[in-house]
């Protein structure tokens, strides 16, 4: 695959002192969806804004198609849209003006059939004349999308797109994003969200106290750190885990019905059939059993658990 | 060149003018009648002429100066603050822009608007006195001249603001005092020969002086320097905006 984006060991010092990246080195892939996990202050925003060029970067490089997005900055803003984390927008324009200024402001000719086509395709169509301040922060996040999107980029950055939009609104994005991933638009979006990433995203980047921990495809990514987790129910509760049981970690739930062994895919032996067969000898029959992959967000949380 | 860029900024700032029409209007035409009243009919019964113009004459270009200066500054300064303020200018930013055509859609639109409103001033004093202008080219020259210094001038202050304190600041403290006392209603030569001298460091002097010769030619400097100093200013500020968008200054972190 092509890369559209490369990032080259770039770091961010803000003036307060707060490093907020840390010899960043990552490729976005051309058509791809790519979603970049972490928590609150991680570095996800300033990541972006560099690439995006409302933040300078303190050292390293980034290009996008082959351009440095400092000397080159008209190529390369020029194949950008972004969707910023804030609702930033003026309050009295209207959302038909607000939109034509910023394709105007990313120097394409004003192209009304396009912008009534993008406002319908949010269904903000019959909000065209409505001053911004009269609108819903979910409206306002539709109008703030169909901003990036007004001088058609070729990659679009949406930063934390889902924050405070409901189940509607949230599906439509995602139909949207993937539509415009069709026809070869590439996405990077930021999230909290680990269903979020595990549902939209093609690669998942996580980013912990501006460092990039891991990037990787999301399938091989849960496989390889995927833990599975092995639910026994119990016919009979009890209090304590046998004697015999104690090398296998077992946990056991509040009610004593439950027990949970937890064991890697990857490793040679998973020890299931000894533990089946130690229950066996310990006397502990079963009603049930099932296995459970471990979620990205339980490899998010430990991940950053052991950064800390 | 982005020239649709400039195009949308422009249109935008102008836009934001026509909003408030009434009072974009409405003030310029109520103050300029009020100085009239006060300045003119009350005091200029008194003083009748200065240097061989009637009083209410003399007093034009320097009511001019007077709503130029301040509402260039201030209208300059509000376009590039407030989008600061809100979180807005995140846009221009991200746009393929470059810092010379952010200013002249900023600036730019700042200037015109003060050039409208000199243009009523213009009307409104006609009302109440009978201009004439020796020298039109000149009048005109002097008028842009200092539309785009003072807008360019503006706009460095809502760069440099990061409060609204700080917005009204160098406006109210500095530049209000600068233009009352530059001799917008009075000749250098009616004041003590101390407090003459003095006034000479005031650029605003200069201003004025040379924007009310191109009426009556009667000045307090000569014209030429008069045209110089407005002419330094506006490089000056031309200096200082380029670097303050070299460095990124208090625009990108
Ligand atoms: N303008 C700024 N000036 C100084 N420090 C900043 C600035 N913006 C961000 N920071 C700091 O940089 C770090 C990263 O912030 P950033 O906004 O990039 O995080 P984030 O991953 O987007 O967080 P969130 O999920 O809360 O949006 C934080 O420590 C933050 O305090
Ligand atoms: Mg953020």
């Amino acid at each position: 695959m092509k890369a559209i984006v490369k990032i080259s060991n770039l770091s961010k010092t803000y003036n307060t002192g707060d490093q907020a990246l840390k010899n960043i080195d990552l490729e976005i892939y051309e058509g791809e969806i790519l979603a970049l996990l972490g928590p609150n202050g991680a570095g996800k925003t300033t990541l972006i804004s560099t690439i995006c060029g409302i933040v300078s970067a303190s050292s390293g490089s980034v290009t996008v198609a082959g351009h440095d997005i400092v000397s080159g900055y008209r190529i390369t803003r020029d194949l950008i849209g972004l969707v910023p984390q804030e609702l930033t927008l003026g309050a009295f324009d209207t959302v038909w003006n607000t939109v034509s200024f910023s394709r105007g402001l990313f120097g394409k000719k004003p192209n009304p059939a396009y912008i009534e086509q993008l406002l319908k395709d949010l269904s903000l169509y019959d909000k065209k004349n409505n001053a911004l301040m009269t609108l819903s922060g979910g409206m306002k996040r539709r109008v703030l999308i169909a901003k990036a999107l007004s001088h058609e980029p070729r990659i679009l950055f949406l930063d934390e797109p889902t924050a405070g939009v409901d189940v509607e609104l949230r599906r439509d994005m995602w139909r949207l994003v993937r539509g415009l991933q069709e026809s070869g638009v590439t996405i990077i979006l930021t999230t909290h969200y680990i269903e979020e990433a595990e549902e939209i995203a093609d690669r998942v980047g996580i980013i912990s106290n501006g460092e990039l921990v891991l990037v990787g495809d999301k399938k091989t990514l849960m496989h390889e750190l995927g833990k599975k987790q092995l639910i026994l129910d119990l016919k009979h509760p009890i209090v304590d885990i046998p004697e015999s049981l104690a090398k296998y970690a077992l946990e056991i739930s509040d009610d004593g019905n439950q027990l949970t062994y937890t064991y890697d895919t990857h490793s040679t032996r998973t020890g299931i059939t000894a533990l089946l067969q130690s229950l066996n000898e310990a006397g502990l029959s079963m009603k049930d059993l099932k296995t459970r992959q471990t979620s990205l967000e339980e490899i998010f949380v430990n991940l950053v658990r052991s950064q800390a | 060149m982005n020239f649709q860029a400039i195009r949308v900024i422009y249109k935008f700032e102008m836009l934001r003018a026509w909003n408030t029409l009434l009072q974009s209007i409405a003030s310029p035409v109520i103050s300029t009648s009020l100085y009239f009243v006060v300045f003119g009919a009350a005091i200029g019964s008194r003083i009748e002429q200065v240097e061989g113009v009637p009083y209410g004459l003399f007093i034009v270009p320097g009511l001019v100066m007077l709503s130029l200066l301040t509402q260039s500054i201030a209208n300059a300064s509000f376009g590039i603050f407030f989008p600061k303020f809100t979180g807005q200018i995140y846009e221009v930013l991200s746009a393929p822009i470059s810092f010379f055509e952010i200013i002249v859609g900023y600036v730019g639109a700042a200037a015109s608007k003060s050039l409208i409103l000199g243009t009523i001033i213009l009307i409104t004093a006609n009302l109440f006195v009978d201009l004439e202008v020796a020298h039109p080219v000149w009048m005109v020259t002097f008028l842009i001249l200092t539309c785009i210094s003072f807008s360019l001038f503006g706009f460095i202050i809502g760069l440099w603001a990061t409060n609204f304190e700080k917005l009204q600041l160098i406006p109210m403290l500095i530049i209000t005092p600068l233009v009352f006392l530059g001799g917008s209603f009075y000749s250098v030569n009616m004041l003590p020969p101390v407090w003459q001298t003095v006034t000479l460091f005031n650029p605003v002097l200069y201003l004025i002086s040379g924007f009310r010769w191109s009426f009556f030619e009667v000045a307090d400097v000569g014209v030429g320097i008069s045209l110089m100093m407005i002419t330094i200013f506006l490089l000056s500020c031309l200096l200082l905006v380029w670097w303050m968008f070299k460095s990124g200054y208090r625009l990108k972190q």
